[in-house]
């Protein structure tokens, strides 16, 4: 079997038009105008949750408040993604342009970056490169600035509701939902939460129109993406690649000709073994991810990155809620009691009902999430749990 | 401690009195004198008016925000899954090693603070580490033993 | 106007005002979801997550306490998926917690508990018992309260309630992950740090968490002493609140049961905390018309005012902690609780000729601070410990429980003598408004020689539930001696829950008010709502003791504390006068300045 080369895309990191270019071209288009475009493009979040990016700005530029926020999320710290850190240290400023827009639409004079504590070291660049851009705003007459806040280590920060905390200075506990941002947000004011990539892809599709973006993916996932790479691959590292793929074709690219599973999404994604590479696109439509891809070849102890996911999810729980709180260690605590003969192998089905527990009971996305890799993992690699 | 005193007092004017400064003076604290202690916190709380129960619950969540006794240098080193697969034991029995002390603890010249810490965003190219803001990629035990030495001499 | 939400829980339509939550909404139809963060008096947490129900067309099972009904929700509260989920939850709660039932302070009044059984949750099911990973600490340094973390499920219902009712945040949330925890500021004991003991945390802790330390042993070993002489005073909220741990009905008053059950008990003279707080009002009436005399007639610019009440000692330490300049604005008349330690061990031996030495003085209280008041070295002015132990009314229900009174069903009888008559005035220090109101009855009395011109003597504007209230009472007609307060408006303010106190405080610290007269309870409602009462206590409970507590007011045949016979004979054969020499031996006090960090 031969595979053509993955089709790459060169959306994010292209530099041949100036922010300034660009942020002309959005300022001459009416708000309903880029709301539509990026509606047409079929732009979902690249945070994570896969929210259509139109509708998330277009709800926020509805609320009867007016004091709104456009804030950027760059906590990144899904085990396995580093795409935002090369974004944010390539192109800076095709962030804060696509913070720029989303602040147009929604109406919105004061933004924010989220930078991760791990990632301080881009400070000082980013710092520059924004007061260039808050240059440009002022040449264009624009009324928006931005600052930069930055996280002390807490990868639950991400969860947006977590970032508001603890931009307000409070610990990082994720709130109930609803209200959703788009209503209460920070301050509890309505404010749009967008990745860094989601950012630089509306600014993108500002300068290009709609069809550059959805002629690339499939109906469900439309346009390319920022893949992280690593693990057991000659070629880790970053790739912008036209979503659709199936795992097969990617190991087919990436692998290093034993790869037995795929982890899509980061430790809170999936875990999918070889038997499955064929029929598993690589989307919304099937594992979606935020972009982190991690290979495994023969020589991995499944069950050692199983835990090595669980001690993870054990430290960076908020803590607050009891599924999660607890339910992590349970789970870490069970498999290693089975794999010590101290339970027996059956005991893991009970935890295979405990992971579904916690995916449908816990507070935020983190808990509920672990069952993700903890059952596709179990499921498919029980042998490894056991002996 | 006067200069405590007068550092977070210096943090809370620049960065203002209100709960959303929190964040910023604690990791102002940090910068300075490389953890928090319990005079700076308490500091802190007055500087604010909050409680100090606030302080201590805010800066623990954050395990950037140490609140135990660390050294000049911090490290670092991932210990999250792909740097666990490229090596991670051995970048830190070096280390321990090279600054014979175990993991989690300080030299006894308070120069460095041997530490692990999830996912750093450099996982294609594990084993990294941090020393305070650095990141350090593609460690191997020579590697390992070049930087310390830098740091050493410094 | 809300607009109105329809809705379908377990196939029955309801509707309910927006904003209403499905837990709310499914309370109005009787079904019953099990909750355990959640607490009327708090803010919503939705962290325990027993309260899940299923949603149809959502992927999640939601908190009811946090789920706003929404039009055409279609909700279903037991269905397999929500009890396997709740079971698992409860499981893991358990899993985490040193459940040792028989042995636990809280066992029998344990929500925790309630729900293990209700569930029947077996040992072969549990998960692996993680409480030998973890190092659980029991801080039980206070004299009022223990906190043992073994026993926490962290629904932060005591920091929500230290924070959002107290403004003291002793406690807070710290660490994430595995190692959260409730905790104080760099785990100190609580005894060390801000905490004032009112207990509000240990009333709403669902588990034995935190809780107050109990001396029911030792009042027991008293009591079986023959060579003691244990006299007991019940404070005034106490029997409006003590039926409620034992059978009888929320708002029914209790005094003469309760005083049946201590003579049984075997208590040797079973007396009123209400005498003290009538002889409180002489003495503290007397101190504010002496400071305003002093401020208005000799203008001296040393005299403190707004002059503030001292009967709760969790407000007490409160102001020693945060407001420490303040101190000499509070009353120095200690609490009724130490006036009456004071005078039992001296007035009462005298009159009773018993050797002080072999007096033990017990107090029923609402309140957990008053065992740590009970305990300051400034309440020794007797020459011995004034009070010996304090017990909370639930400790009271306890050691009611254990002597094997059918409570309910125990005839009533009346407080012994000297030192157990009371007034109505002194029923309602047990409200938050009623030492206001009972100051003013008589302090209006002594200046104009008339009652207050209140229907009924009932001061209706002190009264009530909101956190600050302000009253304004013009003074005219005066006996020649006050005329100094002819026309004079006297400004007052009551406020209960120290997250008010700080209100009333902050406003007199930036100028912002000129009252005169404040009264600050720490506890929500005042001391009906202590931190001892038993458990639940929430607003609508509350209010029905408070409505009690008016009631025995309007029922007594004296309202008004000077009128107090036994007062009057204090004053008549061994205090001489108010704020003589003797008064300031015994009944009053001074404060410490207390770091608030
Ligand atoms: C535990 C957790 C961690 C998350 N971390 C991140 C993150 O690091 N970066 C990010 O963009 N989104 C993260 N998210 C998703 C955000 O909550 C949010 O959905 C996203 O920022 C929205 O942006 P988007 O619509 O552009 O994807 C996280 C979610 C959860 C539950
Ligand atoms: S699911 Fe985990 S991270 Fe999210 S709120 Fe609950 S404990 Fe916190
Ligand atoms: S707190 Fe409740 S569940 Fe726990 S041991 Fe005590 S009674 Fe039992
Ligand atoms: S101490 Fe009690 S109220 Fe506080 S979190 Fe623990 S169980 Fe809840
Ligand atoms: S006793 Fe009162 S002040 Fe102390 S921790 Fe509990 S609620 Fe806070
Ligand atoms: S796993 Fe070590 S940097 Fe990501
Ligand atoms: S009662 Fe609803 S989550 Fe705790």
């Amino acid at each position: 079997m031969s595979y053509t080369q993955l089709k790459r895309v060169d959306l994010i990191f292209d530099t041949e038009a100036t922010t300034k270019d660009i942020l002309q071209t959005a300022w001459s288009k009416t708000n309903e105008q880029i709301v539509n475009e990026l509606l047409e493009s079929g732009l979902k979040g690249r945070g994570g949750a896969g929210f259509p990016t139109a509708m998330k700005w277009k709800f926020t530029s509805e609320q009867p408040e007016k004091e709104r926020f456009v804030i950027c999320n760059a906590d990144e710290g899904e085990p396995g993604t580093f795409k935002d850190r090369e974004i944010l240290f390539k192109v800076p400023q095709k962030v804060f342009g696509g913070m720029a827009v989303c602040a147009k639409v929604i109406g919105a004079t004061q933004g924010f970056v989220y930078l991760r504590g791990e990632y301080r070291f881009l400070l000082k660049e980013l710092q520059k490169q924004l007061d260039d851009f808050h240059g440009i705003l002022k040449d264009l007459g624009i009324n928006f600035s931005i600052s930069i806040v930055m996280g002390s280590g807490a990868y639950i920060c991400g969860e947006e509701s977590a970032l508001f905390e603890s931009m307000e200075g409070k610990r990082g506990e994720p709130r109930n939902k609803p209200p959703y941002p788009t209503i209460a947000g920070f301050r509890s004011k309505p404010t749009v939460i967008n990745n860094v990539e989601t950012l630089v892809y509306a600014f993108m599709i500002t300068k290009h129109g709609a069809k550059k973006f959805k002629d690339l993916g499939t109906a469900d996932s439309r346009g390319s993406k920022v893949f992280s790479i690593s693990g057991d691959t000659p070629k880790a590292g970053i790739y912008e690649l036209e979503l659709g793929m199936t795992v097969e074709q990617f190991v087919e690219e990436f692998g290093d000709g034993d790869t037995k599973a795929v982890q899509v999404g980061g430790a809170s994604g999936f875990c999918v073994p070889r038997k499955k590479f064929k029929d598993t696109i690589i989307g919304f439509e099937g594992v979606p991810t935020g972009g982190s891809m991690m290979l495994f070849n023969s020589s991995r102890s499944m069950y050692n990155v199983l835990h090595n996911y669980l001690e993870f999810f054990e430290e960076e729980s908020c803590g607050q809620c009891t599924p999660c709180r607890v339910g992590c260690q349970q789970l870490m605590k069970g498999i290693e009691a089975v794999k010590k003969g101290k339970k027996h192998a059956a005991y893991l089905e009970q935890l295979m009902k405990l992971s579904q527990t916690m995916k449908i009971t816990a507070k935020c996305g983190l808990g509920q999430s672990v069952a993700n890799s903890f059952s596709s993992i179990v499921e498919n690699f029980k042998e490894e749990m056991i002996y | 401690m006067p200069e405590i005193k007068d550092l977070v007092k210096g943090l809370a004017e620049a960065h203002g009195r209100t709960r959303e400064s929190l964040i910023p003076i604690l990791q102002g604290v940090i910068a300075h004198e490389n953890y928090i202690s319990d005079e700076a916190m308490t500091e802190i709380a007055r500087e604010l008016d909050i409680s100090a129960a606030q302080v201590y619950g805010t800066a623990t969540f954050y395990s950037f925000l140490d609140t135990q006794p660390r050294g000049k240098y911090v490290i670092r080193v991932c210990k999250t899954i792909t740097c666990a697969m490229k090596g991670k034991s051995l970048i830190i029995q070096e280390l321990e090693d090279l600054l014979k002390i175990k993991l989690g603890e300080t030299t006894p010249n308070r120069k460095f603070s041997l530490l692990e810490t999830n996912c750093l965003g450099w996982c294609h190219k594990g084993p990294a580490m941090l020393i305070n803001d650095e990141a350090y990629t593609e460690l191997t035990p020579e590697k390992v033993r070049e930087i310390i030495n830098e740091y050493i001499r410094k | 106007m809300a607009k109105n939400i329809n809705l379908k829980i377990d196939g029955i339509t309801v509707s309910v005002p927006e904003g209403t939550t499905i837990l709310e909404a499914a309370r109005q139809l009787n079904i019953q979801i099990p909750t355990l963060c959640y607490h009327e008096d708090l803010c919503i947490a939705g962290n325990c997550r027993v309260c899940v129900v299923e949603l149809k067309g959502a992927r999640t099972l939601p908190a009811s306490c946090a789920m706003p009904a929404a039009e055409g929700m279609d909700v279903l509260t037991n269905t397999l998926k929500v009890r396997t989920a709740r079971k698992h939850i409860i499981e893991l709660l358990l899993s985490e917690h040193n459940a040792q039932c028989t042995t636990c302070y809280k066992n029998g009044k344990c929500e925790l508990q309630n729900l293990a059984s209700e569930y029947k949750i077996s040992n072969g099911e549990t998960f692996i018992d993680l409480v030998p990973s973890k190092n659980y600490q029991i801080d039980a340094y206070s004299p009022s309260i223990i906190k043992d973390d073994s026993k926490c499920i962290r629904c932060q219902r005591c920091v929500r309630t230290c924070e959002e009712l107290q403004h003291v945040s002793a406690l807070g949330v710290a660490y994430k992950g595995d190692k959260m925890k409730i905790s104080t500021f760099f785990e100190n004991p609580m005894f060390e740090v801000v905490c004032t003991n009112c207990g509000q945390c240990v009333n709403r802790c669902p588990t034995g968490a935190l809780i107050e330390r109990n001396y029911i042993d030792q009042v027991w070993d008293a009591i079986y002493d023959e060579n003691t002489h244990v006299v007991v005073q019940t404070a005034p909220a106490v029997r409006v609140a003590l039926g409620e741990d034992l059978g009888v009905d929320t708002g029914e008053i209790v005094t003469g049961k309760m005083v049946t059950a201590l003579k049984r008990l075997g208590f040797n003279s079973v007396l009123d905390t209400d005498f003290t707080a009538d002889l409180t009002i002489i003495e503290e009436g007397n101190e504010l018309l002496t400071r305003l005399k002093r401020a208005l007639v000799d203008k001296d610019p040393n005299v403190r005012l707004p002059m503030a009440t001292s009967c709760s000692p969790g407000w007490i330490k409160f102001i020693e902690h945060t407001y420490p300049e303040y101190l000499d604005n509070l009353s120095t008349c200690k609490s009724p609780q130490q006036m009456f330690g004071a005078l039992a061990k001296t007035y009462y031996a005298q009159k009773r000729n018993i050797d002080p030495a072999k007096i033990v003085s017990v107090s029923i209280m609402p309140c957990t601070a008053k065992k740590f008041e009970a305990d300051r070295p400034e309440m020794r002015s007797s020459g011995f410990k004034d009070v010996d132990f304090v017990l909370t009314t639930r400790e009271l229900a306890v050691m009611i429980k254990q002597a094997g009174l059918d409570f309910a069903k125990l005839p009533e009888s009346d407080y012994d003598s000297i030192m157990g008559q009371s007034t109505g005035a002194a029923v309602i220090f047990g409200a938050t408004g009623g030492v206001m109101e009972a100051a003013l009855r008589t302090a209006y009395e002594v200046v104009t020689g008339r009652e207050v011109p209140f229907d009924g003597l009932n001061i209706t504007a002190v009264r009530g539930m909101d956190g600050v209230r302000e009253a304004a009472i013009t003074i005219d007609g005066t006996k020649p001696e006050w005329n100094f307060l002819e026309g004079v408006t006297l400004k007052t303010v009551v406020a209960h829950g120290l997250v008010n106190a700080k209100k009333v405080m902050d406003s007199v610290r930036d100028g912002k008010a000129d009252y005169h007269f404040i009264e600050i309870m720490a506890c929500p409602g005042g001391c009906l709502g202590g931190g001892g009462q038993p458990v639940p206590t929430n607003k609508e409970i509350r209010e029905k003791r408070a409505k009690a507590i008016y009631q025995e007011d309007t029922g007594k045949s004296i309202r008004k504390s000077h009128e107090n016979p036994e007062v009057v004979g204090i004053y008549a054969e061994f205090l001489k006068e108010p704020l003589g020499h003797k008064s300031h031996e015994l009944l009053h006090t001074h404060y410490k300045a207390r770091q608030r960090y």
